[in-house]
């Protein structure tokens, strides 16, 4: 399809988004505002990741799309086609493969090179947003370091629930600075946020795009007391026996009993290749 | 047994397939033409070229029939289109002053040089279903007069000879582009008029309508109401001087506000401002009413807490296409999410049963 640019985007807008990427690296965490397009998917479907993708790719890049760990969800399949169409690039399902990933609420569980980007699809890119809806207020809370609030809201947690009672996009410090929401991701996947790879987040309705450098020092917000803690549930991949991975539940009868599968489908699928068994990978593969 | 959700691709090629069949409809009716939703269906047309922000008539025309009517759709269609086209300069402010009116009242004057305009409004139309629509829709040629060859003045020129109405100067600045950069707060007027312009007609609508229950009253006249088409002038570098790229219609709105003065404007009349694509007159006249609501700073006016004074609320939350998307993402899957979730209260359940239980066991 030679009717768009390369990547959908005019070189102009590209150049803006490739700015305040440099501009979000250089500051770990500090959200930069950037002149967000209109693009063929709605907002809040990933067109934040999108145009940070569109701005990141080249002609020889392997792209590869995730949406809860899945190469085969539907809006997964639906940014990877559109990436095909439009700019012509090999797509891969293996995460190995792959140099730029886009990814929605997950991080993959095989570890990231220092050669891929990890693109962030974000909804709500301001971690105080629920405290304090005004970005006035909001912005002018992170120029000056004035973090209280979301201490106190966990604090709080703690003192209803007896534990902190958030489980996905959960706070974390970056460098030392800037308190920064790391896009709906299991807090499992937390640990992870400190890696070898570039991890670039673009929240396209809300007009941010932030990043993560290689290396940088990523902290989930806790208490000495109440250290924070990667939870998942509490069982093995029934297909492929992992029990470092992150799992889906899946209903499979009326009797409402479950199984328990990697959401990392590539995850998965390679332990399986490499001979690893489930508890009902026998009875999965008749 | 477990099958994994496989085979999205499929999915969605059929539903797109069968999406395709239902926005034809019936084979046995005729098919719609561009032109037919273009003629006929032409204040939908104007809507969705308002807020898609894109002045084409059969383009907007083809986006509602793609949209299988749905206006936000067709919008944001255009929206995705406009996004691609390459931006060649900006044209020269439009001189309403020029409009040649189809249309133009005013509440606030019985009458003034260019007289009342009805135009083709459904004012005073009584809201009866006309049956005989159904079967023939076929009209005698309406009367015509004379058209009006000199300008028609703006109505609140007459009262700035008085010096009643709070002065409006005129700038050379280049405002801001609200499509070419993120929006920040505090914003500008000419950057809260541009997303006023694309916002949704309703939620404009809803905002102006709370500011006449008492949310910020501004007690509104219509000063002046006008439709009509006026000229496009583009300077063009190579020419060094400018020329016409065509004309397009537009609807005007000026409101004339009862003002008591504050500590720092004397008593006066004060203005809102509303200016959209086509005839969309209930647009124009919601979006001036916001305006004037939301200029309480600028004219030392309290802020009363109302939704209709605060800029941030409006200005984030007016735009369709970003409100659709945001709503409808929630269709998306969030199993990953949900599960943390699950986990979590399975956690703080078990919790809260051990911290009861051994409590009775004492007992």
């Amino acid at each position: 399809m030679n009717e768009y640019n390369f990547a959908y985007l005019d070189e102009q807008t590209k150049r803006m988004i490739r700015r305040a990427i440099l501009k979000g690296l250089a500051i770990p965490g500090y959200q930069v505002p950037f002149a967000s397009r209109e693009m063929p998917m709605p907002y809040g479907w990933g067109t934040g990741g999108v145009q940070v993708s569109a701005a990141t790719l080249t002609p020889d890049d392997t792209f590869k799309v995730i949406d809860q760990g899945a190469d085969d969800t539907t809006n997964a399949v639906s940014i990877r086609k559109f990436f095909e169409k439009t700019a012509g690039v090999e797509t891969t399902e293996e995460t190995y493969r792959a140099t730029v990933i886009q990814t929605r609420h997950r991080i993959p569980e095989a570890k990231l090179r220092d050669d891929q980007i990890l693109v962030y699809q974000v909804p709500i890119p301001e971690p105080l947003r629920f405290l304090e809806p005004r970005e006035t207020e909001t912005r002018k809370m992170h120029s000056l370091e004035e973090y209280g609030l979301i201490h106190v809201k966990l604090y709080e947690d703690i003192s209803q629930h007896g534990a902190i009672a958030t489980s996905y996009a959960y706070p974390v410090k970056v460098s030392d600075r800037y308190v920064m929401d790391p896009s709906p991701i299991p807090k499992f996947d937390n640990p992870k946020l400190e890696m070898d790879a570039i991890q670039l987040f673009g929240a396209g309705r809300e007009q941010r795009i932030y990043a993560v450098p290689p290396h940088t020092k990523v902290v989930s917000l806790d208490f000495e007391d109440y250290p924070f803690e990667a939870s998942k549930a509490n069982h093995a991949c029934d297909l492929c026996g992992a029990e470092d991975s992150y799992l889906d539940e899946v209903i499979m009868d009326d009797a409402g009993n479950r199984m328990f599968v990697c959401s990392d489908t590539d995850y998965c699928r390679s332990r399986r290749a490499a001979g690893h068994v489930g508890r009902l990978a026998e009875e999965n593969a008749a | 047994m477990y099958v994994a959700v496989k085979g999205g691709e499929k999915a969605i090629e059929n539903a797109h397939a069968w999406l395709a069949e239902e926005r034809r409809g019936s084979p046995d009716v005729a098919e719609l033409s561009i032109a037919q939703i273009r003629e006929q269906l032409s204040l939908a047309v104007n809507r969705v070229m308002a807020e898609g922000s894109l002045f084409d008539p059969d383009l907007a025309a083809l986006a509602i029939k793609q949209a299988r009517g749905d206006l936000i759709e067709a919008i944001f269609l255009i929206r995705a289109y406009r996004t691609t086209l390459p931006r060649f300069g900006y044209t020269n402010p439009v001189e309403t002053a020029e409009m040649a009116c189809d249309r133009r009242i005013s509440a606030t004057f019985k009458d003034a040089p260019g007289g009342q305009v009805l135009g083709p409004t459904f004012d005073y139309t009584h809201r009866l279903l006309d049956f005989k629509l159904a079967a023939d829709g076929e009209v005698p040629a309406a009367p015509e007069g004379a058209a009006r060859r000199e300008p028609t003045p703006h109505i609140t020129e007459f009262l700035k000879g008085e010096d009643i109405i709070q002065d409006e100067p005129a700038s050379e600045d280049t405002p801001g582009d609200l499509t070419r950069q993120p929006l920040e707060f505090p914003s500008s007027r000419p950057l809260r008029l541009q997303s006023l312009t694309r916002g949704d007609e309703g939620f404009v609508l809803g905002m102006a309508y709370s500011t006449q229950r008492g949310y910020a009253r501004n007690h509104a006249f219509v000063g002046e109401l006008r439709i009509g088409k006026v000229a496009v002038e583009m300077v063009i570098p190579e020419l060094g001087f400018a020329i016409d790229l065509g004309e397009i219609e537009l609807t005007e709105c000026e409101t004339v506000n009862q003002f008591q003065g504050s500590k720092t404007e004397p008593p006066q009349f004060t203005r809102g401002y509303g200016l959209v694509f086509g005839q969309s007159e209930r647009k124009a006249i919601s979006m001036a009413l916001v305006d004037r609501a939301l200029r309480w700073e600028e004219l030392g006016e309290d802020y009363l807490g109302a939704a209709a004074q605060d800029e941030e609320f409006v200005l984030s939350h007016a735009d369709n296409i970003q409100a659709t998307g945001f709503l409808e993402h929630i269709k998306l899957p969030h199993y990953v999410d949900f599960q943390s979730e699950l986990e979590l209260v399975r956690k703080l359940r078990r919790e809260a049963e051990e911290r009861i239980t051994p409590k009775e066991a004492a007992e």
